[in-house]
């Protein structure tokens, strides 16, 4: 004991040699210019652009990659504007539309991150040599002007034999050619460095220097969405040659985990296991912070640095986070400047009034905590298989079936009992503040809620009750055959905590009579029996990949059964009428017509009831006093560029809230010499004795 | 003695393929390829011919276990992704980063964290036992042994979160996790380190005293003491001395094992060790990682036990290995 007494007082006497507080778990390295902190959980296993689809992985890429277009910071609806081109590119219909062409113009003088493999001798590197390096920063770097080429280098790329572009397979039906060029790529591959630039591709096209042509298949409205993600990001030839060296792959020496991008920041420091480090591009050319915003912007602060050049930060330090509770002790401790707020931790952070305002609680209030919050562009939900025999299908039967579920499923009391009252029930498959989602009174679903002073209002059970009797099971029982009705939910088990949201689930249909059986399983095998339509009803969600109708109702189009062809609809619904509005629909812009038309698809949808219309989660998000211009966006993750820190009042409060207290430590060492002192003095006494006791 | 340690060697050859094996069934009777190409594809748009593009460029397009269609045994997911790593040939993870650089670059934290729980908590352990020991009968030996149960009935969870609580959310005395380099790694070892050491008092204390007392009931302890030696001379030259085999038992066998890492402390006190690597390996459903590191556990642990059989050598003579 008293060993380990000396090195936790010589460990101490470190620690008071250390700058700033004790507990600081950053070095000085990271401590100077104005360093933004945050965390990651899950390491990322992509940060090549062509292969990177999380959030994980994006909150990375999106800083260091820049593809054609971005979406406003601050405006809502979300609008696209350009990123590197000099406008957003306008569709261009040929050959009486069989065909789409963009042309795309790029805004000249747009420079890359310092990187070796913009130096010509780096490209012939030694193995020694590579060998020896720790980081290919070690290397001579240089740069070079962002050209239209690099991002035709890039869109190739999705049909890279060696690479994996998760969504390759979907563009290959757009992309004119793009199928028939991966059949060329695998015919050339021979391993190394596959040169790109000498096999073409029909559909996309270099004009000038600075200006390219993608032709598209039909009319893919879409498409220029696609364009804001960094699968569309340039990707410099010299980088592939550069990492394709021997000797770089075993020193994970690779594109997936040195990103080369010409956006506001570069990866400087990569330990995906502990930490990674990004820092301001000296070759950014910088951009305006956005002088426009929706109404409240202005209010709250967030045009306050409008017109000034971004970014304002100079470093981004991400560290690992694997648990919830060192995670948010470090938030309220300073060393994070943002943080979301888990279950656990809900009751410390929020209060709720009872007329339903949020905000933080006193004791964050006292820390200059304050609280963001979203509706998430996503939707969770319970699918019924539309070819199960007994809740799938267009029968009367089954529809008044799904129709009374929805009812006595109580979608309100879920999000208050196991989200904290973070959501808002869903009225049809389309999310907030997605074009066509329809607020108030003509929005809500009237086959499960009736519109009672000014709100919605679930409608009773006893309308459930009657729409289940005249589907054949009053009383939960099959009229036919007298036997119970008992339905199975297939889900994924999460951990123990699950007990509680499965007896929840039970309740709510033995509110009908009906017995439910809960079949949990393991992630894979959940979506093989989705996949194989081997389920009755199972719970899933989906997060939007960008803003338009198009993103949500394609869930419930026939053609993409799950069951049937693999697609997105994984409760293989299908209703002709819907389907044919949904062909429509999918290519027009953003009109009255269209929203008729979504109107109409959406009562469709709510009468057939495929889904149980769950929640649209609301994130909530607090942040320090001294972190300003963050507001939440659920569509893009290169937000970092707007953020702006006051690091001396960042210094002041952490100082202030992480004071050593010694008293305790002096305390323990005293109890441990005083505890030891009978033994000490009982062992003299023995040493001293003549004979010895009686065992 | 060469001869033993060669036959042993060889002995530790099927054992290491049997240990491949079962790792390859149990991991693939809940994985399979397909679902390893949707962990690492994700489940948004990919296409089934998606799939079959990233098993083939992996190599799991193949039969798990036997090629019927050629007949052969070679050509099959087991074969090709086992053999190289008996020329400890690791290769790739499936997210395309090489293992053995990654070993390279996590085995320091891990040792960082478990060399000084392993040192330090032995002789933390040994001390407390040795001091029961001396008062064995008296109200010292009762409370230390009460206070050992205690202590081992508590959830190793239980230190770490009261810890990271106390010393670092109450006290502010050291970061509540992270972890850096060079010298500033101390001031991240040191919580995890007092809390592993703490963790184990309880049932190192106890095993240690019952050796301990087992040993001062034999003869040669009551020749020691009328002799007229020092009840420290006794316990430390003699009982110390004679209890060492089963020490070297429990203790010799884990240093190997050190190496591995604290899956429980890593992940909590974000230490970027290779338990860390395992658990997050598991989860990703990354085969190759866990395979590699399932095989490197089980070489390590045959070199543990052959190192236990040569420490028996040193500390008795009349131990001859043949």
């Amino acid at each position: 004991m008293r060993i380990l007494l000396r090195i936790f007082l010589i460990s101490l006497l470190f620690l008071a040699g250390c700058e700033g507080a004790w507990n600081d778990p950053y070095g000085e390295t990271v401590r100077r210019g104005m360093t933004l902190y945050s965390s990651f959980t899950e390491r990322p296993k992509h940060l090549d652009p062509v292969q990177s689809y999380t959030e994980d992985e994006a909150r990375f890429t999106q800083q260091i990659y820049e593809p054609l277009l971005q979406y406003h910071y601050l405006k809502r609806p979300y609008e696209l504007i350009p990123l590197t081109t000099l406008e957003v590119p306008n569709a261009r219909e040929i050959e009486g539309g069989k065909y789409t062409v963009y042309d795309i113009r790029i805004r000249p003088g747009v420079m890359y991150q310092p990187h070796p493999s913009f130096v010509a001798d780096n490209l012939s590197l030694d193995r020694r040599k590579v060998e020896s390096l720790k980081s290919p920063y070690q290397l001579p770097l240089g740069t070079r002007e962002l050209v239209a080429d690099d991002y035709i280098y890039q869109i190739k790329r999705l049909a890279h034999p060696r690479l994996h572009s998760p969504i390759g397979g979907h563009m290959n039906d757009y992309i004119v050619g793009l199928a028939d060029y991966a059949k060329k790529l695998r015919a050339a591959d021979r391993g190394g460095w596959l040169d790109l630039r000498q096999i073409p591709l029909e559909g996309v096209e270099r004009i000038d220097s600075h200006s390219f042509r993608i032709k598209v298949r039909g009319t893919y409205p879409q498409f220029v969405y696609w364009l804001a993600m960094p699968f569309f990001a340039p990707i410099p030839w010299e980088a592939e040659r550069f990492f394709a060296q021997p000797g770089m792959a075993e020193k994970n020496f690779s594109l997936d985990w040195w990103p080369v991008g010409t956006g506001a920041y570069m990866l400087t420091e990569n330990n995906p296991n502990s930490r990674m480090v990004l820092e301001r591009n000296p070759n950014y050319r910088g951009e305006a912070y956005p002088s426009e915003g929706e109404a409240g912007d202005k209010e709250s602060g967030l045009l306050a640095d409008a017109g000034k050049t971004i970014p304002f930060i100079d470093r981004v330090v991400f560290s690992r986070e694997k648990e919830a509770i060192p995670y948010w002790n470090k938030f309220l401790q300073g060393y994070y400047d943002s943080s979301g707020i888990g279950s656990d931790q809900f009751d410390q952070a929020v209060r709720m009034s009872i007329e339903g305002d949020v905000g933080v609680t006193p004791e964050m209030e006292e820390r200059g905590i304050r609280l963001s919050t979203s509706v998430a562009t996503s939707i969770g939900y319970v699918a019924f298989n539309w070819d199960d025999p007994v809740v799938g299908g267009a029968s009367e039967r089954s529809r008044k079936l799904r129709q009374a579920l929805s009812i006595a499923f109580d979608v309100e009391e879920q999000i208050n009992i196991f989200g904290n009252g973070r959501g808002i029930a869903a009225q049809g498959p389309v999310a907030p503040g997605i074009f066509g989602y329809r607020e108030g009174r003509e929005g809500i679903n009237p086959v499960v809620y009736d519109w009672v002073d000014g709100k919605p209002q679930r409608k009773s059970i006893e309308a459930a009750r009657k729409l289940l009797a005249e589907a054949g099971y009053p009383n939960g029982r099959d009229a036919r055959t007298g036997q119970p009705l008992v339905l199975y939910l297939d889900t994924v088990t999460r951990g123990p905590g699950d007990k509680a949201a499965f007896d929840w689930y039970r309740r709510q249909f033995e509110k009908l009579s009906i017995q439910l059986e809960i079949r949990s399983t393991d992630w894979n095998r959940f979506q093989e029996k989705i996949r194989k339509g081997a389920t009755q009803l199972f719970r899933l969600g989906w997060n939007a990949d960008y803003p338009d109708p198009e993103n949500f109702l394609f869930l419930l189009y026939g053609p993409q059964s799950r069951a049937r062809s693999q697609g997105e609809n994984a409760s293989n619904y299908v209703n002709p009428e819907f389907d044919a509005l949904f062909e429509r629909m999918k290519n027009m812009p953003n009109s009255p017509e269209r929203q008729r038309i979504i109107d109409r698809m959406v009562e469709i949808a709510r009468r057939d009831a495929p889904w149980i219309w769950g929640t649209h989660p609301k994130e909530y998000s607090l942040r320090h006093a001294w972190l300003s211009n963050d507001k939440p966006n659920n569509m893009a993750r290169n937000n970092i560029k707007y953020l702006k820190v006051d690091t001396e009042k960042r210094a002041e409060l952490r100082a202030q809230w992480n004071k050593p207290i010694l008293w305790p430590v002096a305390l323990i060492a005293l109890i441990l010499v005083l505890s030891a002192l009978p033994a000490i003095l009982s062992y003299r006494k023995r040493e001293r004795m003549a004979a010895r006791p009686a065992a | 003695m060469l001869a033993y340690i060669v036959r042993r060697v060889l002995y530790a050859i099927p054992i290491l393929v049997g240990v491949n094996l079962i790792t390859f069934l149990l991991f693939f009777v809940v994985n399979t390829p397909d679902d390893m190409a949707r962990m690492q594809l994700g489940t948004k748009r990919v296409t089934p011919d998606a799939i079959e593009k990233w098993k083939a460029d992996h190599g799991y397009d193949k039969p798990l276990l036997w090629n019927a269609r050629e007949n052969s045994l070679t050509k099959t997911i087991f074969f090709e992704k086992s053999v190289k790593l008996f020329a400890l040939d690791f290769g790739a993870a499936e997210d395309g980063r090489d293992i053995a650089n990654e070993i390279a670059t996590r085995m320091w934290p891990s040792l960082a964290l478990a060399i000084p729980v392993f040192l330090v908590g032995l002789a933390v352990n040994i001390t407390f036992a040795m001091f029961m020991a001396f008062f064995r009968a008296t109200y010292l030996d009762f409370w230390g042994v009460v206070l050992c149960v205690a202590m081992m009935s508590i959830s190793t969870l239980f230190y770490i979160i009261g810890g990271q609580y106390v010393a670092s959310k109450v006290w502010h005395l050291v970061p509540i996790s992270g972890y850096d380099g060079g010298f500033d790694a101390l001031k991240f070892l040191v919580l995890p380190a007092l809390i592993a050491v703490i963790a184990g008092i309880g049932s190192g204390g106890r095993w240690y005293r019952t050796l301990f007392l087992e040993e001062m009931s034999r003869d040669y302890v009551r020749t020691a003491r009328a002799k007229g030696l020092a009840e420290s001379v006794v316990l430390f030259r003699h009982v110390l001395k004679n209890a060492m085999i089963p020490i070297l038992t429990g203790a010799v066998v884990v240093i190997p094992l050190l190496f591995m890492g604290s899956l429980l402390s890593e992940s909590f006190f974000g230490i970027p060790g290779l338990g860390s690597y395992t658990i997050d390996a598991i989860q990703a459903q990354d085969f190759a990682v866990v395979r590699s590191m399932v095989f490197i556990g089980s070489v390590l642990y045959i070199a543990g036990l052959l190192l236990t059989d040569l420490s028996y050598t040193l500390v008795d003579p009349r131990i001859k290995l043949e």
